[in-house]
């Protein structure tokens, strides 16, 4: 059973590539489309990766990464940021709140790929 | 060279003399090395214009008559110079503070620049004073006679003595016109005249000396003889009438305050107020010497001129009877130089009075205000002055011809000093007593003057001139208690005496009594308070003494007004400048005049003229503020005042800018964040599909095993994507157009029916499935507009696919609603059934990339932006109506011109 990644992603479309990707390379895919209820899917679906949009509805992507760090159980939870905003303010707000990862849209899928593997490596 | 023509030739050299002394005086004050002109010697000697040819001629022809009575004339000056010298420092120290020019000013000015009372007291001086100038005249004329007859040439007849006083007259005129009114003077100093009166003043000492040397010396044999002589004839034997020698020696008194002339030289051309005191025991001096060989030379005159001699000319006939020539010829200018020397300064102070308080309000009030403000009014002045002396000098010789000379006019001299003193009252009572009013000057001098005439110069013109002898004896109408020389019956005295006692005291009295009971002006009580005050408010009046502290007070005040550093530094360079020194901290300056007009200067570049002075004035004294000055600091501060609020007005303004420049740099930034923010939106809008295409068509060519559905999908989704860009970029591109305002409107005629039916048609294309059902009002839609079509076609298909794409009911309806409004716009609603947009949206909704609910989001947000940017461009609006509970966009569109509708019936009645 391959490891566990969820992304938090409001475009269907997006979510749909990802998806389609990552399960062709063995990962376990959930999907969440806002961010009212992030920390909670977070929390049922204990994922061992998260790749998370920064627009979302509901709450921004840095104000989830932001909880989970606060939070004991997911602070060292690898989290793999993706804007579409690709401003250097955007790189240093998304360090700030401790990604692991940060990436601009649009993406090339092996370097999601190549990212989580090496994320979610144990 | 006869006698006769030596003598004219004498007095020719001796007037071009004159002249010339003037001139040089005039010249060197000019250039400022005046200082000599200014001594208490040449002031003392000024003030022998005192003695007159009455009294150089007349004293010998009084003792001869009259014995040691003629003392008094000397006696009253030398009492009120030595005893009274307070009142004259108190005197001289108003006339300078207030820059007073004549006697009539000095009264005017004390009792609230009362111009009625200047003119009356001009009027008493002008009809007191012309007598004493025929008398000048006269001495000269008759001199003059008598040395041509002594000599036994034939004198001038009639004719010739009348041609002679006009002569002289003429000169007297022209010298005074040239040295008097040289320029206009703001103290009224004139040098050269003054200069000439003091060589006067010495010429008939030595004449009168000379004369009494040689009579006591070289005709009697010595003092011892002489007073042998004297206690032998008639005067030796004289009766003293201690009534009539108090009523002369008052009235002499007197005179020397109260004439005009005297006025002049003693307060008007006084130049520095420490003269007085040397003037005090120095004019005593010169009256002493005047009055000390009268006696002998009226007793040797009596002794040794035949009977029918006149004893007023014996001066000048004893030295001819001897056949002294020379000493007579020096005789002669003595007396010559008398009479000159009142003249011209009488005149001089007479046309001051006459041009200052008659001529120029009576010029001012014909011309108006305009002339005051123009250059010419210097010009005016000085014209008036000309014509005041040329005018005062030809009513003397007048008089002199009138009167036909004589003895009547040689008893005028004491009636003249009588009706002069009239002054005194209101004049002593105004600097010392703050109690007296104008009503009460005008009281007192009105009625001395009233009965100055008619108890002494009425009657003094002899009987039947004016007066009819049944007046002098019964009183008019018969009342003996008003009889002119016996007023309320008091009889036996004399004439004069009584005149003196009556006509003073009963102006005192009123004076004092209407003064009482009388309120003064403001102005009046401040004038008041400055005169009778004046020397408590400085002590030291420029006094070289107290330099020290007046420069520590000075420094003090100037670096109040300039700032300590300033005012040091100039002080310091004053006192090198003074010392010749390099300046050295702390040193100050001596407060000598130039340095004060420096101070003067360079304060009032700070605080005005008039404060600069005023303050300066304080501190130095010999001036106090007077209220011209406060008048002027006044005017000055209101300028200020004025400029201040210039300066607020002028900051106000700068605020105003800085806030507009403050608005625009807040909008700038609120633009550049926007820009930002609009930035980094449309990055996102663009970015997000990108990455769907990116990703799916990486998919399809990485991915081997894709199923063909899956293929046609992310196909598909690539192609939904690529076409959502390119709509975005056109929306982009369309939104800078209309909001760079650079946008073409293709302007047609068409009614809004056919432009929502193509919109219609347009929104349901490729939306075949749609449900939503469009409700439509078509005969209110026949209206006739002017418009773009093809831009107002994009707002109605915006809003339409809005409603398709956002309304939330079970089956859409779309309303739409025309109207025509009062003013004529046209109003277009659109009103779908579903729930609405959100209160906090609603301010949203026009905004770029706003989407109220993004999932269902087709477009990028920049719909309503554009039908904004569109609606403004073609003169109307579109905004969104609130409080239906559903969404309701309203149209608005101008007003076409024509207001028809498309079938010709007009659609508003305007």
């Amino acid at each position: 059973m391959g490891k566990r990644v969820l992304v938090i992603e409001d475009e269907p479309n997006i979510i749909e590539a990802i998806s389609f990707f990552l399960s062709r390379d063995g990962w376990e895919v959930f999907t969440h489309s806002n961010g009212h209820d992030a920390l909670e899917v977070v929390d049922r679906r204990a994922p061992d990766l998260v790749i998370l949009d920064v627009m979302l509805p509901g709450r921004s992507g840095y104000e989830i990464l932001r909880d989970l760090r606060a939070c004991d159980k997911w602070s060292a939870l690898p989290v793999l940021i993706l804007t579409a905003r690709g401003q250097a303010k955007d790189r240093d707000m998304a360090k700030a709140a401790c990604a692991n990862r940060f990436m601009t849209k649009p993406f090339s899928n092996n370097d999601i790929l190549e990212a989580v593997r090496e994320l979610a490596r144990p | 060279m006869n006698t006769v023509n030596l003598l004219i030739m004498v007095c020719t050299i001796y007037v071009a003399l004159l002249f010339l002394v003037a001139f040089v005086a005039e010249r060197s004050a000019r250039k400022g090395r005046g200082r000599w002109l200014r001594s208490p010697v040449v002031y003392t000697l000024s003030l022998s214009i005192y003695c007159t040819a009455w009294t150089f001629y007349g004293a010998v022809g009084y003792a001869a008559r009259s014995g040691l009575e003629y003392i008094t004339i000397y006696l009253g000056p030398t009492i009120v110079m030595i005893g009274w010298w307070w009142v004259l420092r108190k005197l001289v120290r108003v006339g300078r503070s207030q820059r007073v020019t004549s006697i009539a000013d000095l009264i005017s000015s004390r009792f609230g620049k009362s111009n009625l009372l200047a003119v009356g007291v001009t009027i008493l001086a002008v009809v007191g004073t012309t007598p004493y100038i025929a008398l000048q005249l006269q001495s000269v004329t008759l001199s003059f006679a008598t040395f041509a007859d002594a000599v036994g040439q034939p004198g001038p007849g009639d004719g010739g003595r009348t041609s002679t006083a006009l002569w002289v007259a003429f000169g007297l005129a022209l010298f005074t016109v040239l040295f008097g009114t040289r320029n206009l003077d703001a103290n009224e100093r004139h040098h050269g005249v003054v200069m000439a009166i003091a060589v006067e003043a010495v010429i008939k000492l030595m004449a009168l000396l000379a004369v009494g040397i040689f009579v006591v010396w070289g005709l009697s044999g010595g003092v011892a003889e002489t007073l042998a002589r004297i206690d032998a004839s008639k005067i030796g034997h004289w009766q003293m009438d201690g009534g009539r020698w108090a009523a002369l020696t008052f009235l002499s008194g007197a005179a020397l305050l109260c004439l005009p002339r005297m006025f002049q030289v003693m307060v008007v051309e006084n130049a520095d107020e420490a003269h007085l005191r040397t003037a005090s025991w120095a004019f005593p001096g010169y009256l002493l010497l005047m009055s000390l060989f009268v006696v002998p030379i009226a007793v040797m005159g009596l002794e040794r001129l035949p009977p029918e001699a006149n004893p007023d000319l014996f001066v000048l006939t004893l030295p001819l009877a001897e056949g002294q020539t020379a000493l007579a010829i020096l005789s002669f200018l003595g007396g010559f130089s008398s009479a000159t020397s009142m003249v011209i300064v009488a005149a001089l102070a007479l046309s001051t009075m006459v041009s200052n308080h008659i001529v120029m309000p009576l010029w001012l009030r014909q011309s108006g205000t305009r002339a005051s403000v123009s250059g010419d009014v210097r010009h005016v002045v000085l014209l008036s002055r000309r014509i005041s002396i040329a005018a005062i000098v030809f009513l003397g010789y007048l008089y002199f011809r009138v009167s036909g000379g004589g003895a009547a006019l040689a008893a005028i001299g004491l009636v003249s000093f009588a009706g002069l003193s009239q002054v005194l009252p209101v004049m002593i009572g105004g600097l010392y007593w703050r109690g007296a009013t104008r009503i009460g000057a005008l009281a007192g001098l009105t009625v001395g003057f009233a009965l100055w005439g008619y108890t002494l110069f009425l009657p003094s013109l002899g009987t039947g001139m004016l007066m009819p002898q049944s007046l002098l004896d019964n009183g008019p109408f018969g009342l003996s208690g008003l009889r002119p020389q016996a007023l309320f019956g008091i009889e036996g005295l004399d004439p004069l005496v009584h005149a003196v006692f009556w006509s003073l005291s009963l102006n005192a009295v009123t004076f004092l009594v209407v003064s009482l009971a009388s309120f003064p002006a403001p102005l009046e009580r401040l004038q008041g308070a400055q005169f009778v005050n004046a020397l408590q408010h400085t002590t030291n009046a420029r006094g070289w003494t107290a330099g020290a502290a007046q420069a520590e007070d000075l420094m003090v005040m100037a670096q109040r007004i300039l700032g300590a550093d300033e005012a040091q530094s100039f002080f310091e360079q004053e006192a090198a400048r003074q010392s010749g020194r390099a300046a050295r901290p702390g040193d100050l300056p001596d407060p000598n005049p130039d340095f004060l007009q420096r101070l003067e200067r360079e304060l009032s570049g700070s605080v005005g003229a008039a404060t600069a002075h005023a303050m300066v004035a304080q501190i130095v004294g010999g001036a106090s503020v007077s209220v011209r000055e406060l008048l002027a600091v006044a005017d000055e501060t209101a300028q200020m005042i004025e400029y201040s609020d210039q300066l607020e007005a002028q900051s106000r303004e700068l605020a105003a800018t800085a806030a507009k420049l403050r608005e625009a740099n807040d909008k700038l930034t609120r633009l550049s964040v926007q820009k930002d923010a609009f930035l980094s939106q449309i990055s996102h809008e663009l970015r997000t599909p990108m990455t769907s295409i990116r990703a799916f068509s990486e998919i399809l060519r990485d991915t081997r095993d894709v199923s063909t559905e899956e293929k046609r999908k992310y196909s598909s989704i690539i192609h939904d994507k690529s076409v959502r860009l390119t709509r975005l970029l056109d929306d982009l591109l369309d939104l800078s157009v209309l909001e760079s305002g650079q946008v073409n409107l293709n302007l047609r005629k068409g009614t809004l029916r056919s432009a929502l039916d193509q919109a219609v048609a347009a929104a349901a294309a490729g939306e075949e499935d749609a449900t939503l059902v469009i409700r439509r009002d078509t005969e209110a839609e026949e209206c006739l507009l002017e418009t773009d079509f093809d831009r107002l076609g994009q707002v109605f298909i915006n809003l339409i696919a809005n409603a398709r794409k956002y309304c939330d009911a079970a089956s859409p309806e779309l309303t739409i609603h025309a109207s025509v409004q009062e003013g004529g716009e046209v109003q277009v609603d659109f009103v779908d059934n579903g729930s609405g947009i959100p209160p906090e949206a609603r301010d949203l909704i026009f905004e770029k990339f706003s989407r109220v609910s993004p999932q269902r989001a087709g477009g990028a947000g920049l719909g309503l932006s554009i039908c904004r940017q569109i609606m403004d461009r073609l003169g109307g609006a579109i905004d969104y109506v609130p409080g239906e509970g559903k969404t309701h966009f309203r149209v608005t569109l101008p007003s076409t011109r024509s207001g028809e509708t498309a079938s010709g019936k007009p659609m508003v009645t305007n």
